[in-house]
């Protein structure tokens, strides 16, 4: 190998052309991919600050070759040569790399950033190392915990070490490892080590029983995990609901108007964020990571229109014959449903995420919680707060519980009723556009999407008692809840039965739901 | 419409030794059949407490009903009234409180119909009747007989019973009306729709709620009358804002305020309380 | 019949004329015996009924039964229920399990063979015999029902709170089925019979004798519905929908009434899913799927509710449309249905029949 020349441009690495190692991405282009793949391990044992670009640019899939097999990276379509030697011959290829390839390079990168100077970095690298570190690595890692000076660093290449050490020949080497295992809450490391317990893997029998401790400690720290996951899970499927069975709260709890459609309403919503990112799309393709901000509204005044364009055509005809109100509704619903089939086509449509709603945090190893259902847990509430404060502090609110209390004395005080039951009706098909727009950021977008919520959202109000927003968030959050912690127990679908009887059997004690008002009745 | 006078078999129940007897409705029983009244009480009411939310509508109300006694509930608006005969028909149930059907049936425990079918009837506030079914299907679906499902599938009227609707019909002045559908009926037909479906129920204890709210006065009288025969071989509990109705009619007379009595005795005595005057009659 | 004693419904359609009704009855009659015989003749005679009209009018026939039973509890009684399509797919699926165990012979049914089950599931037990299946017909939709009634009618859900949970509950049951390891065939549900007791069930006999006993069903309920209708157990009925809380006052105890009427109800349609499911060869869980279920609402409300034949009326109209829709506007078809909700409800209170009647007053 010949002497390098090393140039180095930390900052620019992604900005301007890369010259590395005269001959490492010469070598590596020229490879059979068994000869890469032994190139790779080499280089993760014997990592070099300087190739870390090259590595970088083969984990992007930016490297290519000409015919003479000199390598080049390509930068924003510019191809340089990556070995400082001529211009291509001819336009080069991309190299192609399969994916034991790609997991190699993963695990090359990270061994190259543990020399990295940020201690997240190494941080990083040396997570990706546990999960990935080969026995080749072994005096690297040896050699890095003991001049690594960042506490958390060298706990996380601790343990990169104690899984090669599982292998070690020396009993106390591996002991010592299965042990340092145990602290974490690795679901890798749980496999590690349950494979640990057979005997013909694990001779040492002192090392079995400490494996066997080990395990439980790991499985006990995973269960924390899988618990806050689950936790988490159904917080975000209850602000779904709770999106889903708000409108519903409004229109059937204080209007007493029975939406069947009121799903149809949130798939309209869904359709009216996959609208407004067509638009961006083709207008105004910089701002597209906006796009969902811009959905809000339009979702919330386009399903409001049609909701109040609805209620003045049918559903005014009906007030006071519930079942009546129930069937038309169920028949505008079956329009809607193929009034979008016939426009956008029965296949689902696709809906992107922008880039500040993928991804996630991750908090434990076992437990990453995504952007997106984040910020929907906040939105729901925000919603709920709005929703509040609309009833509670304006004048349509007033006159909202004023209608839905006596209709006859409101009219009577001047109220226009026609006027406020128009307005309440559009404001829950607003709030269920709204529940439409986050939908559209965590599932499919189809003209399906509102029968799969309708009778959840049904069973929330009714669980919830009617009429009372403060029920319906603590039934959503409730159902939700129940059923993401019944569901890997017993199955999605039994879950579902399951809470159905326990709302049925829940009714036999509290007719009129969570939060419900005593008071005389008369009929 | 005139008052005409109450036919004479409503006003002379016969009775017999044994105890048992046939009022003038029909072959029902005496109100104390099956229905133990030792001390004739037929209703005990002791410390009744009802609160809807913080809201209390009863507070320690105690109320005694004699045996064939006609007692009259006055009292302003909110006063409990209604809510006391929820608590008696078992539609709403006391926080606490002691309610008992002669000396053994402790109503707090019984669903409301096993209380109807204890012998407790009741005439709702605004008069409810079932509207999509003829006079005569109504005081059918009234009277008293067996009300299983299984009955009511092989349920045929007897002459016996046929006859009793018929002397209701005519008591009630809707004998003309007998096959006209109920909801077409006008406010005060209603009504004493509602009070025939009472007496072919034939229970030992009637609730009437506002019983000649929307009559003419003519109609008032003949209520009036009508309440009079009954009382004696029932009791009845009248709530009634009408004070000339109250005076026709009752000798004993009840007032409420805020969940719980405030005077008791003939409309002459609450009258003149001072009490009463002060929250209700001084207005 | 006492003339005191009649009910609302027999005067009103008295005054359409009763002879008139009575003829019109007994000519469909005719024409719905004359069907299956005139089925029988051969293909090339002109008076000839082919396999496909007699399976379409034969499965209109089972929906005029599930119109029926659904019309005594929402016409008679006020529940409106949503789920009465789980009531007709458990009776189907009886009947489909007898037919599945007949097609395997002594062998497991293909789709566990499929699934590589090596034993029957303790349900399916005694499915080979058919009377076994037929009380399995009448047992599983009644035992659901009755539970689900008991508990309903026992905190006295009603109104659309009813009509929800029967629609969650069919929800359920389609989830429920569409399980593989739930044992009925999953997705696919049942098809692919080969006979019934012995007999050919694609031979032009067989499928005419299934096609009299659905007569039969039918003209049984509209006797059964006629009875109840005129007994004092309707004038409850008719009672507990308008005021229950009287009803109460005056003694009688609704949940008994409900829960008599609703499980008759189920029943009724369990028998009808059973006669479907060998006319028309399969049965699958869409069968539950609530829309199903509530287009047997539409057709009772189209009909004419609280009346006998209007639901029969219904069911046949809307299924008549809808075959013929299919075929010639397949995208429109959910598009007249969904204004057929509509305009029902809001220019039909009282459906066709109550149009008819009104007409005849005039």
């Amino acid at each position: 190998m010949p002497t390098a020349l090393y140039r180095f441009l930390l900052s620019l690495v992604l900005l301007l052309p890369v010259i590395a190692h005269a001959g490492d991405a010469s070598d590596f282009a020229a490879a059979s991919s068994s000869q890469q793949a032994a190139l790779l391990e080499r280089w993760s044992a014997e990592p070099d600050a300087a190739r870390l670009p090259l590595l970088e640019a083969l984990q992007q899939g930016r490297v290519a070759a000409d015919s003479n097999k000199a390598a080049f990276i390509e930068t924003d379509g510019v191809y340089q040569p990556a070995d400082g030697t001529a211009a291509a011959a001819e336009a080069p290829r991309k190299l192609r790399l399969n994916n034991r390839l790609r997991g190699l390079i993963a695990t090359a990168v990270a061994s190259h950033q543990l020399l990295a100077e940020d201690p997240a970095l190494r941080l990083a690298a040396a997570q990706q190392l546990q999960k990935s570190a080969k026995p080749e690595q072994l005096a690297l890692l040896n050699a890095r915990v003991a001049a690594e000076e960042d506490d958390g660093v060298r706990d996380a290449l601790s343990l990169a070490l104690a899984n090669l050490q599982l292998v070690d020949n020396d009993p106390a080497v591996r002991l010592a490892a299965v042990r340092l295992l145990g602290e974490t809450g690795d679901p890798l490391a749980r496999t590690r080590l349950e494979s640990l317990l057979d005997p013909g893997v694990e001779s040492d029998a002192t090392v079995r029983t400490a494996a066997e401790t080990s395990l439980a400690q790991v499985k006990r720290k995973l269960l924390i995990g899988e618990l806050l996951g689950q936790a988490f899970s159904g917080l975000s499927l209850g602000s779904i609901l709770l999106l889903a069975a708000l409108g519903l709260a409004i229109t059937f709890g204080l209007l007493g108007v029975i939406n069947m459609a009121h799903g149809e309403m949130l798939m309209l919503g869904a359709y009216s964020t996959y609208m407004v990112q067509v638009l961006f799309q083709r207008f105004a393709p910089e701002a597209l990571a906006l796009y969902p901000l811009v959905a809000l509204p339009v979702a919330f005044f386009v399903t409001a229109a049609i909701g109040m364009a609805l209620e003045r055509t049918v559903i005014r005809h009906l007030y006071g014959r519930p079942l009546e109100t129930l069937l038309a509704t169920w028949g505008i619903s079956l329009i809607l449903i193929q009034l979008v089939r016939v426009l956008f086509g029965a296949q689902n449509v696709e809906v992107a995420n922008p880039y500040w709603l993928s991804g996630g945090i991750q908090v434990l190893p076992n437990l990453v919680l995504p952007y997106n259902r984040i910020v929907i847990i906040g939105f729901a509430l925000f919603v709920v707060v709005l929703t509040w404060l609309l009833l509670n502090k304006t004048r349509l609110g007033l006159n909202v519980r004023a209608v839905t209390q006596n209709r006859n004395m409101a009219a009577c005080c001047g109220v226009p009723t026609g006027r406020v039951d128009m307005l309440a009706f559009g404001l829950g098909s607003g709030i269920a556009g709204l529940g439409g727009v986050a939908l559209s950021q965590i599932g499919n977008v189809g003209p399906d999407l509102g029968q799969s919520y309708i009778i959840d959202s049904f069973l929330v109000v009714v669980l919830g008692g009617v009429g009372q927003l403060a029920g319906s968030v603590m039934a959503a959050f409730g159902l939700g809840i129940a059923n993401k912690i019944l569901e890997p127990q017993i199955g999605a679908v039994l879950g579902k039965i399951l809470i159905l009887a326990l709302i049925i059997l829940f009714i036999q004690k509290r007719p009129q739901g969570l939060f419900a008002l005593k008071g005389r009745v008369i009929d | 419409m005139r008052a005409t006078p109450v036919p004479e078999f409503m006003l002379e129940p016969v009775f017999d030794a044994a105890g048992s007897g046939r009022d003038a409705i029909g072959a029902s029983t005496l109100a104390s059949k099956g229905l133990n009244v030792r001390h004739g009480t037929i209703l005990t009411l002791e410390d009744i407490n009802v609160s809807f939310d913080g809201f209390k509508a009863l507070t320690n109300l105690t109320l005694y009903i004699g045996v064939g006694e006609l007692r009259c509930i006055i009292g302003p608006n909110g006063a409990g009234k209604t809510t006391m005969m929820d608590v008696i028909t078992g539609k709403t149930r006391p926080d606490n409180g002691v309610a008992y059907f002669g000396e053994t049936l402790d109503l707090t425990q019984m669903s409301e119909v096993e209380i109807a079918q204890s012998g407790i009837g009741r005439k709702f506030q605004k008069p409810t009747v079932f509207e999509a079914l003829s006079v005569f299907e109504n005081l059918e679906l009234a009277q008293k007989t067996n009300k299983s499902v299984w009955a009511s599938l092989r349920a045929k009227l007897t002459g016996e019973q046929k006859d009793r609707i018929d002397e209701v019909l005519q008591t009630i002045k809707l004998d003309a009306s007998r096959q006209r559908p109920a909801g077409l009926l006008s406010h005060g037909q209603k009504q004493f729709l509602e009070i025939g479906m009472l007496l072919v129920q034939d229970p030992q204890l009637l609730l009437l709620d506002e019983p000649v709210a929307g009559m003419t006065d003519a109609e008032t009288e003949f209520t009036a009358e009508l309440f009079k025969s009954l009382a004696r071989k029932h009791s009845l509990m009248v709530v009634e804002h009408d004070m000339g109705f109250v005076g026709s009619i009752a000798d004993h007379v009840t007032v409420l305020h805020q969940g719980s009595v405030l005077a008791e005795g003939s409309l002459e005595q609450v009258q003149n309380d001072e009490r009463v005057i002060e929250v209700y009659l001084g207005r | 019949m006492n003339a005191t004693n009649q009910t609302l419904l027999a005067r009103a359609s008295a005054k359409l004329g009763p002879q008139v009704s009575i003829a019109i009855g007994l000519l469909v009659l005719a024409v719905l015996v004359a069907m299956p015989l005139l089925h029988l003749l051969p293909a090339d005679n002109a008076l000839h009924v082919s396999a496909y009209t007699l399976t379409l009018v034969g499965k209109i026939l089972c929906y005029c039964i599930v119109a029926l039973a659904l019309d005594l509890v929402w016409g008679y009684a006020g529940l409106l229920s949503l789920g009465h399509g789980l009531f007709f797919a458990l009776g189907g699926y009886a009947m489909g399990m007898y037919l599945m165990r007949e097609a395997a012979g002594d062998g497991l049914p293909a789709f566990m063979s499929f699934l590589a089950w090596t034993e029957l599931p303790w349900y399916w037990y005694g499915t080979d015999n058919f009377l076994w299946a037929m009380c399995l017909v009448v047992l599983a939709p009644g035992l659901l029902a009755l539970v689900f009634g008991f508990f309903a009618f026992r905190s006295r859900i009603k109104g659309v709170y009813f009509s929800i949970m029967t629609q969650a509950l069919t929800f359920a049951g389609m989830l429920l089925f569409f399980r593989n390891e739930t044992g009925f065939g999953g997705n696919n549900g049942f098809t692919n019979f080969r006979t019934i007791l012995g007999f050919d069930i694609t031979s032009a006999h067989t499928r005419a004798v299934l096609f009299l006993a659905t007569v039969l069903l039918l003209v049984a309920s509209l006797y059964l519905g006629w009875t109840l209708a005129r007994s004092k157990f309707g004038r409850v009925l008719t009672a507990l929908r308008d005021a229950e809380n009287r009803l109460m006052f005056c003694g009688y105890d609704p949940r008994g009434y409900k829960l008599f009427i609703w499980v008759l109800s189920a029943v009724l349609c369990g028998l009808a899913g059973a006669l479907y499911v060998p006319q028309v060869g399969i049965i699958n869980p869409s069968e539950m799927s609530p829309t199903n279920s509530i287009e047997a609402a539409v057709w009772v409300a189209l009909g004419g509710r609280g009346t006998l034949i209007g639901p029969l009326l219904g069911a046949g109209l809307v299924n008549g449309m809808k075959s013929w829709f299919t075929v010639a506007f397949p995208e429109y078809w959910l598009f007249a249905l969904g204004f057929l909700f509509i305009v029902v409800t809001l220019f039909l209170p009282k459906g066709v029949i109550g149009l008819l009647r009104k007409k005849g007053e005039q």
